[in-house]
């Protein structure tokens, strides 16, 4: 049976792992390369290491951070932010990303994520979506959820997937670092639009988050950050409470 | 365990496979030559890596004539069957030249596709023909499930295989395609997936993973481990 992946995202900036609480307000959670050994040792499904700083002066340190990672693992990893064309892609795929996420160059420049699955395949290309609650739609956010783009989370993820899009990663603004539990109303509308693979993102707190957006949520894959960073979850209890509420995982 | 560790750093260990074991099984007798086929498909960075890491010398051959001195050969692959076209007539002559001369050859994803008579993905792009049958889209089953199927999901062996030798029956790997070979007497090992389908054949030196195995931790580089320790069998010189 098909397992509902756990992930572990690493923002990274300045070589180090932060994270924040609604996109702003970093805190440092430690070494990349180590949290990413830990993360294999308890079982993590893949990784994603997101440059929340990529701006062009870090981006050579950012190739040798995903070199670093790289090299210890032998499960998926994908890099995102900041990745703008070709040749962005290039440097982290050359580095050993599996997968690359494009967010703002994506809705900027949408032929783009048909020429990435055009050389790297569309497994390979993931449409990271920062969405929030706008009355009854989702609206879709860009330049690290400051800029709303006019466009609704849905229609977007099904716009993606024509071009080529392998899979969503559909992060909730509005749940980013409060660990109140994913948007599991919008996970299931943007799941149930697409027939590609959708990573929850956002607000994960409790294993029962997880639990619920795996039901409810309809996710294929949840993504979490601080529940896992800080030591307060291991992954493998995580796997083990879901399991116990037969939701299939990989032990 | 950590998979893995940095040069330098010693013994690796990947949960309870004695990776430096197969290390020195290379290193002492014999340094394997295996040949990766890259036509064009996507990005070969990870097969090399995890073949590195076990100990394998990996060529890329630029033309059919160096598949001559391999070992083995390597057919990887992602994204659409019809990039398999770039493998032309020289080429496929070569490989089966090297099955003729008892070396053996792995297919990988869409690699292993290649294998069977042909993909109903590209009609006009015949397969090697060495496995019986065509590859078909996987239909999602009654339950509707979505296609492409990405992700971990487990196998069932119907019969033991040098390439799945000492993998354990509730083994995860990790898979992404749309497309998938019918299970039939090569099958070494099946999925379910809304259908059953080949996740693994061999069938004498000919062997194909459906799966990647580059991506299949632990579980992943075993079997990669399996197909060199064959691989070194058939290629050591006596002693």
């Amino acid at each position: 049976m098909l397992a509902k992946r756990i992930i572990a995202c690493l923002d990274v900036r300045d070589g180090q792992v932060v994270k924040g609480v609604n996109f702003e307000g970093l805190r440092s959670a430690g070494d990349p390369a180590t949290l990413a050994r830990r993360y294999n040792e308890e079982g993590i499904d893949e990784l994603v290491i997101l440059d929340v700083t990529a701006t062009l002066e870090k981006r050579l340190a950012m190739a040798a951070t995903v070199r670093a990672v790289a090299r210890e693992l032998f499960i998926p990893l994908c890099v995102g932010g900041g990745i703008r064309d070709s040749g962005d892609a290039a440097a982290v795929v050359d580095a050993g990303a599996d997968k690359v996420s494009l967010n703002t160059a994506a809705l900027t420049d949408p032929d783009l994520i048909s020429r990435l699955a055009g050389q790297y395949g569309s497994q390979a290309v993931i449409i990271a979506i920062d969405a929030k609650r706008e009355g009854g739609r989702y609206g879709v956010y860009v330049r690290s959820g400051t800029t709303a783009s006019g466009r609704d989370a849905v229609e977007w993820a099904k716009e993606a997937e024509s071009r080529g899009a392998g899979e969503i990663l559909l992060t909730s603004i509005d749940r980013d670092g409060t660990k109140s539990g994913f948007d599991c109303e919008m996970t299931a509308a943007v799941s149930a639009a697409v027939s590609i693979p959708v990573i929850a993102s956002g607000g994960a707190g409790s294993f029962d988050d997880f639990v619920d957006v795996f039901t409810s949520g309809r996710a294929d894959a949840a993504l979490a950050a601080s529940i896992f960073h800080y030591s307060e979850h291991g992954v493998a209890d995580l796997k083990a409470h879901l399991r116990d509420r037969s939701i299939a995982v990989r032990i | 365990m950590l998979e893995g560790q940095a040069a330098g750093e010693g013994v690796a260990e990947h949960e309870g496979i004695d990776i430096a074991a197969s290390g020195q099984l290379t290193a002492d007798s014999y340094v394997m030559r295996i040949a990766l086929v890259d036509y064009g498909a996507g990005n070969l960075t990870s097969v090399k890596k995890a073949f590195t890491h076990l100990g394998a010398d990996l060529v890329v051959p630029s033309s059919p004539r160096d598949l001559d001195g391999a070992d083995a050969i390597v057919v990887p692959g992602v994204g659409h069957f019809q990039a398999t076209r770039s493998l032309t007539a020289e080429w496929r002559a070569a490989i089966r030249a090297s099955l003729d001369r008892g070396r053996p050859l792995l297919g990988i994803c869409v690699g292993m596709q290649w294998l069977y008579e042909g993909s109903t993905e590209a009609p006009d792009s015949e397969g090697l023909g060495v496995i019986p049958g065509r590859c078909t889209r996987l239909t999602g089953g009654t339950a509707n499930l979505k296609v492409p199927h990405v992700g971990w999901n487990t196998l069932a062996m119907p019969r033991p295989s040098s390439l799945l030798d000492g993998v354990p029956a509730e083994a995860s790997v990790y898979f992404t395609h749309s497309y998938a070979g019918p299970v039939n007497a090569a099958t070494a090992a099946s999925t379910e997936y809304g259908e059953r389908f080949a996740a693994a054949v061999e069938e004498n030196l000919v062997m194909g993973l459906q799966f990647h195995p580059e991506k299949s931790g632990a579980t992943g580089l075993r079997i990669l481990d399996n197909f060199l320790r064959r691989v070194a069998a058939l290629a050591a010189p006596a002693v």
